[in-house]
């Protein structure tokens, strides 16, 4: 799965609008995640999760962060997220179900905050690229 | 299958008492044919479907959309029993539609973002996750009579 020329065009503009609330959007996203899905805290037994956490803020940063890589890189996602596919595949581990509901939980904070934005084309555009993020960092698993 | 607890019944009740059915529903049904267009397989008769904009504005996209809504609307009045609520529905999807359970999941996701971008800032983390329950609850039922 690749990303056509015109995904690509609508990630890295509205790239250029979310990344002035990457760190509110992180933290959001997480909480969104620990709340709907709780199973996913039993990756964070060390961190404090209630929101507004420092934890959950510097995490949250983290992981906009490296969406925000993915999109200045756009078009080599794989490279920019080398370092990152290695955290995943020998450190975290984290099971591959948990990237889609990541990925679910990002969208809907960048849907409820840019629903102008967010058409049903940037919509699809922004579900495909996060898949590809997701099998670019599960792609050393085995 | 998740339990309801009376916050979640209200948060979800009070939701859907703002929502336009009929909108939301040729919206919903619209992004999951644009976002997975694989499940545009289950609509062959719709027309054209060519296009986000094609699909977004297929009358058939639309009524059909409203249809799945207001069942899921129906389901809202009786949270505690989605199985009963959705037999007769589960055998339908199974035995003449042949749908794959996965595609409700999607559906459901699609309908949590469609009420994101409805609701922007409304649509808290604890409000989502209501919601997520509900369309849990729901697609399980849906496949409950599978076979």
């Amino acid at each position: 799965m690749s990303l056509t020329k015109t995904e690509r065009t609508i990630i890295v503009s509205m790239w250029a609008k979310i990344c002035t609330q990457a760190d509110t959007i992180g933290t959001e996203t997480l909480e969104r995640l620990f709340l709907s899905y709780p199973q996913t805290k039993t990756y964070f037994p060390h961190f404090d999760l209630h929101p507004g956490s420092a934890q959950l803020r510097a995490h949250g940063s983290k992981v906009v962060a490296a969406v925000g890589d993915a999109a200045k890189n756009i078009d080599n996602i794989g490279a920019a997220l080398t370092k990152l596919s290695e955290l995943h595949a020998y450190v975290l581990r984290v099971d591959p179900v948990n990237f889609k509901l990541l990925s679910h939980c990002l969208l809907v904070t960048l849907a409820a905050r840019f629903p102008a934005d967010f058409t049903a084309e940037a919509h699809a555009a922004w579900d495909k690229f996060l898949s590809v993020v997701s099998s670019v960092l599960t792609e050393k698993y085995r | 299958m998740g339990h309801f607890t009376e916050e979640d019944k209200a948060t979800i009740t009070s939701l859907w008492g703002k929502v336009n059915v009929e909108d939301a529903g040729g919206e919903t049904l619209g992004r999951l044919l644009v976002v997975y267009p694989w499940t545009q397989r289950f609509f062959d008769s719709f027309g054209n479907l060519s296009s986000a904009s094609a699909v977004m504005g297929n009358p058939k996209v639309k009524a059909h959309g409203k249809k799945v809504l207001t069942s899921l609307g129906d389901a809202i009045k009786n949270l505690d029993d989605l199985k009963g609520t959705f037999a007769q529905l589960s055998e339908l999807h199974c035995d003449k539609l042949h749908v794959d359970p996965e595609n409700f999941r999607l559906l459901g996701n699609v309908l949590v973002t469609v009420l994101a971008i409805h609701f922007g800032k409304e649509f808290t983390p604890e409000v989502q996750a209501s919601w997520q329950k509900m369309v849990a609850g729901v697609a399980s039922a849906l496949s409950s009579r599978y076979h």
